[in-house]
């Protein structure tokens, strides 16, 4: 199980249990988590599913793909260097303890 | 506890979220969402895309872990079909014989492909419909290099299907009755990117080519098509999408009121105020001019299902949502927004005939109404936003390239 931490935009903290192999964006809505939708279930079609992954997890992560990095010109919130589409994050090992904050808006 | 008791009837991508969007708004009363899939509701868009072409597991498909169901006190009945509604009562049947009592039901059973009108088809085991993720287990099997894949139909279904089939291998034919591809979704200059691209990647193309008759050989499988010219096409596997058909019978077994579909009101109530429909099944008046439509979409679904939510707990809300779509096919993705089937103006921003990237915008009396844009999700970002505003904008700036997306997105706002 890889523990990832959610912090909300007004502060609030939540950390849940996602799967191997199971991408960030599935275990927000599979705990309910408010402010991520992905909306397209991670086809990287909707960028209804962006966070800014904290400085410190941020080197823990696989680079983008070039598909990813288009994408994050659709995001509702205007992205930074630290934006990915949590859809395109996969659990494993490495990324154990991840911080991801949830932007103002996805829509 | 509230005394409240709602029944959701069709675990799909409108049932399961409504449920999760139920227990995020606080509802605590009883929930049960029933379903006559072997499934927690899942994603039909990978179906005919990552699914097919073995990219993406059948776990991968679930739309929320299944535990989420157990720890917010949702009731889940698979394999379970609603038989009847009894509205004097308030109870629903279900096909195992259970009696559900409902102070308010959510219908969003959503629908099943149209089956083609011939009898020789209905006891061939290599002719294939796409709805469920057990339609493609049953069809995957026979999707092998060199095998020979004859497609009626040329929606998004069947090309995407056509798209993984040629990156597996198949030797595709694609059918359409019509003179394009995408008839009913798109514009002629998109349908005709489509055909270029699917006669690029080796699909042989044929428009306004019906199927005569079905030969069926020894097997009970369908062997070859003739075509309306008289032609023999050689087959090892059929696929038909010809279009869906609302699951609206319960509905209309109940004397609710359908017609294409379960007709509801703004905030997606039918006939019987303690009864609603959301997603496909649903046919909803539009927002700007009331006529009513039904959408066939993940975005409508979910969006309804988030809609109906807050309706149901008491804060009554209309469903006004900005419609979009998307589909892919080989290394084009095709992303729509907006509707456009009332358009009097066509605006092509970048080279249709070369490459793989463009954007069409569609104008109502100088207004931008919808988008297809393919490749550049830079200018889907705008064409949101655009839509969204209904922003007015000289189709002179929209066609030059030379203005980038995002200095078009400046100009807009600057506007607006
Ligand atoms: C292959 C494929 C690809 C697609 N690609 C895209 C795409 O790229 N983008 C997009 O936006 N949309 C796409 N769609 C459309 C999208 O999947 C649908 O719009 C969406 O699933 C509609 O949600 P729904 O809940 O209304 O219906 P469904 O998801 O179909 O759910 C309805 C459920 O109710 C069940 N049911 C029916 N009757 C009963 C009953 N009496 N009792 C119990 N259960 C019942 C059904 O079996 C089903 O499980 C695609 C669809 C398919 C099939
Ligand atoms: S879920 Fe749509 S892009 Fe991530």
């Amino acid at each position: 199980m890889v523990k990832v931490t959610f912090i909300h935009p007004d502060g609030r903290q939540e950390q849940h249990e996602g799967s191997d192999g199971q991408s960030v964006m599935r275990v927000a809505t599979s705990n309910l988590v408010d402010g991520i939708i992905g909306e397209c279930g991670g086809d990287l079609s909707c960028a209804t599913c962006h966070v800014f992954v904290d400085e410190v997890s941020w080197r823990t992560l696989p680079p983008k793909t070039p598909e990813e990095d288009d994408m994050l010109a659709v995001t509702a919130v205007e992205p930074t260097e630290f934006s990915r589409l949590c859809c395109q994050i996969k659990c494993s090992e490495s990324l154990d303890g991840i911080v991801v904050h949830i932007p103002k808006a996805q829509r | 506890m509230s005394s409240e008791d709602i029944v959701i009837i069709g675990a799909g991508q409108a049932g399961g979220e409504l449920a999760a969007a139920l227990r995020s708004l606080g509802y605590d009363g009883r929930l049960t969402l029933v379903g006559n899939e072997a499934s927690y509701p899942y994603a039909r868009p990978p179906l005919s895309k990552a699914y097919l072409l073995g990219k993406c597991s059948a776990e991968e498909l679930l739309i929320r872990a299944p535990a989420m169901y157990d720890q917010q006190n949702i009731n889940v009945r698979m394999n379970t079909a609603a038989r009847s509604i009894d509205r004097k009562a308030k109870t629903v049947t279900l096909s195992n014989g259970e009696v559900l009592s409902y102070s308010k039901l959510v219908i969003a059973t959503g629908g099943r492909p149209r089956q083609l009108p011939v009898r020789e088809l209905s006891g061939a085991a290599n002719v294939f419909y796409v709805r469920t993720r057990a339609d493609i287990d049953r069809m995957r099997p026979y999707f092998a290099p060199g095998a020979r894949l004859a497609i009626i139909g040329g929606g998004f279904i069947g090309l995407e299907v056509a798209s993984v089939a040629r990156q597996l291998g198949l030797d595709v034919t694609l059918l359409e009755s019509q003179q394009r591809l995408l008839a009913r979704a798109t514009c002629p200059l998109v349908s005709e990117f489509f055909r270029r691209i699917h006669h690029e990647e080796g699909v042989d193309v044929r428009l306004q080519t019906s199927v005569q008759s079905y030969l069926v050989g020894q097997s009970g499988n369908v062997e070859t098509l003739v075509s309306d010219g008289g032609e023999h096409i050689r087959v090892d596997i059929v696929l038909v999408g010809i279009g869906l058909v609302p699951n609206s019978e319960l509905a209309e077994a109940a004397g609710l009121e359908v017609e294409n579909g379960i007709v509801v009101d703004e905030c997606l109530r039918t006939s019987d105020p303690a009864i609603y429909a959301i997603g496909d099944v649903a046919r909803f008046p539009d927002a700007g001019n009331g006529a009513l439509r039904r959408i066939e979409s993940v975005p409508n679904a979910t969006e309804q299902a988030r809609t109906v939510a807050e309706t149901l707990l008491g804060r009554p809300r209309p469903y006004i949502s900005l419609p979009w779509f998307w589909s892919d096919q080989y290394d084009v993705k095709l992303q729509i927004v907006g509707l456009s089937d009332e358009h009097d103006q066509v605006v092509l921003r970048g080279d249709l005939t070369n490459g793989r990237k463009f954007a069409i915008y569609y104008l109502r009396n100088g207004v931008v109404s919808a988008a297809d844009i393919v490749g550049s999700p830079q200018d889907f970002a705008v064409a949101r936003k655009l839509v969204a505003a209904a922003a007015v904008v000289d189709p002179v700036i929209l066609a030059d390239t030379r203005i980038t997306p995002r200095d078009l997105s400046r100009m807009v706002a600057a506007v607006a």
